[in-house]
């Protein structure tokens, strides 16, 4: 029995390697401002938030059946929350359990999985519950086929045969082993039978037991250690079933881990979805393209990380980059330049997991992978350390980089005068794209920009934050060919009050 | 020829004398450590007498070394080696059944340590059988264990042992346990309950998880309630344990003697060639040297100190190979130069070379000569001695006294930096007139000092220096080469390192 509801055929590993750069992307697209409205100080559902949103599914297939699923999920809320407690409370019970266990004995290992597995039932059968009641409304092809699997695997004659078991092991005939003469003459490969008195037997059996010989011998009352070497004895023969027992409940455990697992990603989305409504923020369901092609276009995109510390509706915006690589966004300072940028990279990973994303509309291609490469504030007194430190980084991101990745740049090499960053920049550029690499640029290298400006090659895209003529910010990008100042003296002149 | 020994050819003229106490000269030589790890993990051969032991003439020494030629072919190696495994099991499982209480048990016990004797005995039998042998030690074993192999005595010893354990292994029973009640009774076929409990729940399979199969020690002891269900199983197969019973009483010797000898002599050759395999490994040389007890030419080419190398591969850090040799009139090497520059492991393993060679084993090197000594002398400076400085220089000399004394024409002294507590005056006077006493008596000598003027002292002698990379004075080669002695020039550049130079204290003070 499988849940399958993250991917079509396998399991949602949640010990899965984090790509290389987690740390860098986490920290440049506040990603942990997501991963908080998605879990909602749960630290599991924010695990689980970050594993997915962080490793990105390249495969259209799989973005499109978690869309279909998260669409039934926001249809039926309720249902998905119940599921989902369900799991948490198996687990949890089973917790309890174990914690009394004393695994050197099988006797107490059997005794102990019979208890967690009547517990188990129980709660199986809650879920069969559900699917009885609610499997018509759903109709995404993850949900009908774990419904359907729930309904077909767990029937009530299922059920019974579990109970007669349970029951059979607690032994109420005795405990019937058969053993061999090993080396040593003591016995071996101890084997564990139904015992025969349940057996149904023929009448002739009956009237006539076969007379097998037979020795019997009683512990004595004050014999002391007896007792516990029987029960070695009788250990050795259910070892097998009480592993068999007890690996079978933590197979159940972890069907129900699973289930806790791959739900908890869409409870997260729910939180999420709840959060945006509040603020009435649109999101909808974006269309993927294949990563070999180029797309990147949407209508009102914001930033979802702003939009969720802001608690209101923040400035959307739009683009059209068409099958164009690079992006380099020149303008004003705090213009909105790097919350465009953001929001590129959080709609991004969050297509990439299956979710919705922050805007009206949104098509893009996928990418193999998302890069971010910041400016570091940290050790600013040591200017060349700093480029240092850059180049390192970036050195870095080219050891792991593939094609048709997508990298953000934000504000880099600028630790240097403009001619030599620009020279840097320039260069690392020109061969990420013709490695069709695509690149959003933020940018103060006016240099860097304008040589890519006039080399008009059709493949750039220019944007640049929008400025009034008294100096206000729209938060707005407009297409525009970059100009020679960032605006450093609006900046002054509103933090020094306009004096002198 | 009748199969006597596989370490010594010859019986009686007093050479199967095992010598219980390492030679004078180990610890100087660190043929102590040597001989430590070539037998470390076989103290119950108890093979360090073996070691202890030199060889008299060439021919014992080449009996040695055929029987390691052969052994070097794999197949003929493995099939002793596995032999020497299943006897050590044997002794083992014989110690073990000597401490069991229940006499059924026991008997089983013995029963098997008689089947793994014969499993052993005929397993090496039929590997040597095909195995192209050479030596005329293995060629005579092999005779003595095919006769014995083919014996009345063994083959109905090996019949009977397979049919007593045919019959006890067919035995299954069943046990039916409830509380204090035990019914011991015939196995009937039923159906394993186990596997139908797991494949109920088969469909929750997820992968790997927990394995709750408790381990329970199996002691080869058995308790009391074990010995009565054991006792009540021989009660429902009674002609079986009586035949068990019968063949323990008739059997009580069956190991051959010699046999028994052969397990413990072969892992002499055992543990040296698996001792060897180690620095193979790492692309060091053995050879079998060529040994004489008339001529001093002695040489060896790519030899290294086994003891230090040992650690060094330990450390996986590179070992450093030397050549040296011997001609004509020359029998003295002085060893001079920088110091920690390799001359005192040069000293050791000449001493180290022609002691292995005495005892029959490979040396390290791609190929050498060795002198078949009767005695090595050995003169070290001890570091402890260093506070009372007339005594030392009293104790040197007593010491070389000695030598002097007992060393013959045929034996090797190896003395490392010795009169080091005197002035430098005294101290060429007393090497110079020491030096003249070895030459005198022909001695095979390797001498580390630092009184160059001993380097070119006659056509007896052969100067030896370790020397450093040009560059970097620091570093040292460990290289120790033939050429004259050179004075200081290493000194001073290593003060230039060390900035202690006059121009760098004036620099430096100034600080």
């Amino acid at each position: 029995m499988k849940v399958f509801l993250m991917y079509k055929d396998r399991d949602f590993d949640l010990a899965r390697e984090l790509p290389w750069n987690e740390q860098a992307l986490t920290q440049d697209l506040e990603l942990n401002t997501l991963f908080g409205a998605m879990s909602r100080g749960d630290n599991f559902l924010f695990e689980v938030a970050q594993k997915a949103v962080l490793s990105s599914e390249n495969d259209l297939d799989t973005i499109l059946y978690r869309q279909g699923i998260l669409r039934d999920c926001l249809k039926n809320p309720a249902v998905i929350r119940n599921l989902y407690d369900i799991a948490v409370e198996s687990i949890e019970n089973k917790k309890k359990h174990f914690f009394g266990i004393f695994l050197r004995y099988p006797s107490s290992v059997l005794y102990s999985s019979i208890e967690i597995m009547r517990m188990f039932m129980d709660m199986l059968g809650k879920l069969r519950a559900i699917a009885d009641e609610h499997a018509a409304k759903f109709e995404s092809e993850g949900f009908t086929v774990f419904f359907t699997i729930l309904q077909k695997e767990l029937s009530d004659e299922y059920f019974a045969k579990v109970q007669s078991h349970l029951e059979e092991l607690k032994f109420p005939a005795g405990t019937l082993i058969s053993a061999r003469l090993a080396a040593g003459n003591k016995g071996a490969d101890y084997l564990l039978h139904k015992s025969k008195e349940d057996r149904k037997k023929s009448w002739i059996e009956r009237i006539f037991p076969k007379k097998t010989p037979a020795y019997t011998f009683n512990i004595h009352p004050r014999d002391e250690s007896g007792p516990r070497f029987l029960g070695e004895i009788r250990d050795r023969g259910i070892n097998l079933v009480a592993n068999a027992l007890a690996q079978s409940a933590d197979h159940i455990l972890s069907f129900f881990s699973m289930l806790q697992t791959e739900l908890a990603f869409y409870v997260g989305c729910l939180n999420l979805h709840e959060r945006l409504a509040l603020i009435e923020e649109p999101v909808s369901f974006p269309r993927p393209v294949a990563s070999a092609q180029r797309r990147h276009a949407f209508k009102e995109l914001y930033d979802v990380c702003l939009a969720l510390k802001m608690k209101q509706k923040v400035v959307g915006n739009d683009l059209n980059a068409g099958n164009k690589n690079l992006t380099i966004i020149t303008g004003a300072n705090q213009g909105g330049k790097s919350t465009f940028l953001r929001s590129i990279g959080l709609a991004q990973l969050m297509m990439q997991c299956g979710m919705f994303v922050p805007t009206e509309s949104f098509s893009a291609s996928v990418c193999e992978s998302l890069i971010t490469h910041y400016k570091r504030e940290e050790d600013v007194a040591m200017e060349s350390g700093k480029l240092d430190e850059e180049l390192k980084r970036m050195s870095e991101i080219v050891d792991n980089i593939k094609p048709d990745s997508m990298l953000l740049f934000n504000e880099s090499f600028a630790a240097t005068n403009e001619r030599e960053g620009s020279e840097i920049a320039g260069q690392i550029v020109r061969a990420l794209i013709e490695r069709n690499i695509k690149v959003f640029f933020v940018t103060h290298l006016y240099e860097f920009a304008q040589n890519f400006f006039e080399k008009e090659t059709g493949e750039t895209i220019f944007l640049r934050a929008d400025r009034l003529a008294d100096g206000r910010r729209t938060f707005k990008l407009i297409e525009g060919r970059p100009l020679q100042t960032s605006f450093g003296k609006d900046l002054y002149d509103t933090i020094f009050g306009g004096q002198g | 020829m009748a199969f006597n020994s596989i370490l010594f050819e010859k019986n009686g003229e007093g050479v199967r004398k095992e010598n219980p106490e390492a030679p004078a000269f180990f610890v100087d030589l660190n043929l102590d450590q040597i001989i430590d790890a070539i037998c470390a993990g076989r103290k119950e051969y108890n093979l360090k007498p073996f070691f202890y032991t030199p060889l008299a003439d060439v021919d014992s020494i080449t009996y040695r070394h055929e029987i390691f030629r052969d052994l070097e072919v794999k197949t003929v190696f493995e099939g002793i080696k596995i032999f020497s495994q299943k006897m050590r099991a044997l002794r083992e499982h014989l110690a073990r059944a000597e401490k069991l209480y229940y006499k059924q048990q026991m008997e089983r016990f013995f029963l098997e340590a008689v089947e793994i004797y014969c499993d052993a005995v005929r397993g090496l039998a039929s590997s040597l059988a095909f195995a192209n042998l050479k030596s005329r030690g293995l060629v005579a074993f092999r005779e003595y264990l095919a006769d014995y192999v083919g014996s009345g005595p063994f083959a109905s010893l090996l019949s009977e042992t397979k049919k007593r354990l045919a019959d006890l292994s067919s035995i299954k029973y069943s046990l039916l346990i409830k509380d204090n009640s035990v019914k011991v009774s015939n196995y009937e076929s039923e159906s394993d309950y186990s596997s139908e409990v797991e494949e109920t729940f088969a469909k929750f399979k997820q992968g790997a998880v927990k394995d709750y199969i408790v381990k329970f020690s199996d002691s080869p002891e058995m308790n009391h309630v074990e010995a009565k269900i054991l006792e009540f199983v021989a009660n429902l197969n009674p002609g079986t344990f009586s035949n068990l019973a019968d063949y323990y009483l008739k059997n009580s010797s069956f190991l051959d003697k010699t046999i028994a000898v052969f397990d413990r002599e072969i892992q002499f050759y055992i543990a040296c060639l698996e001792f060897i395999e180690k620095f193979k490994r790492e692309g060091l040389k053995f050879c079998y040297p060529l040994i004489s007890n008339k001529s001093k030419e002695v040489y060896a080419y790519e030899e290294f100190d086994l003891a230090l190398a040992h650690k060094l591969i330990g450390e996986n850090s590179p070992v450093v190979c030397n050549d040296f040799y011997l001609k004509g009139k020359e029998r003295i090497f002085v060893v001079s130069g920088p110091n920690q520059g390799g001359k005192t492991t040069f000293a050791r393993t000449f001493g180290q070379l022609h002691y292995l060679a005495g005892i029959g084993c490979l040396v390290p090197g791609r190929e050498a000569r060795i002198f078949l000594s009767d005695n090595i002398f050995t003169h070290f400076e001890k570091e402890e001695d260093i506070e009372n400085l007339r005594g030392k220089l009293q104790d040197d000399l007593i010491r070389i006294h000695d030598i002097i004394g007992w060393a013959t024409p045929n034996s090797i002294t190896i003395m490392n930096e010795i009169f080091t507590s005197t002035t430098l005056q005294d101290a060429i006077f007393l090497s110079e007139k020491i030096m003249e006493k070895i030459i005198g008596l022909d001695l095979l000598c390797v001498w580390v000092t630092f009184i160059d003027e001993l380097a070119s002292f006659g056509e007896q002698t052969v100067s030896m220096v370790s020397t450093v990379v040009p560059e970097n004075p620091a570093l040292r080669t460990y290289k120790i080469i033939r050429r004259p002695a050179d004075g200081l020039a290493y000194a001073i550049s290593l003060a230039e390192r060390y900035r202690l130079t006059y121009e760098h204290l004036k620099g430096r003070m100034k600080e």
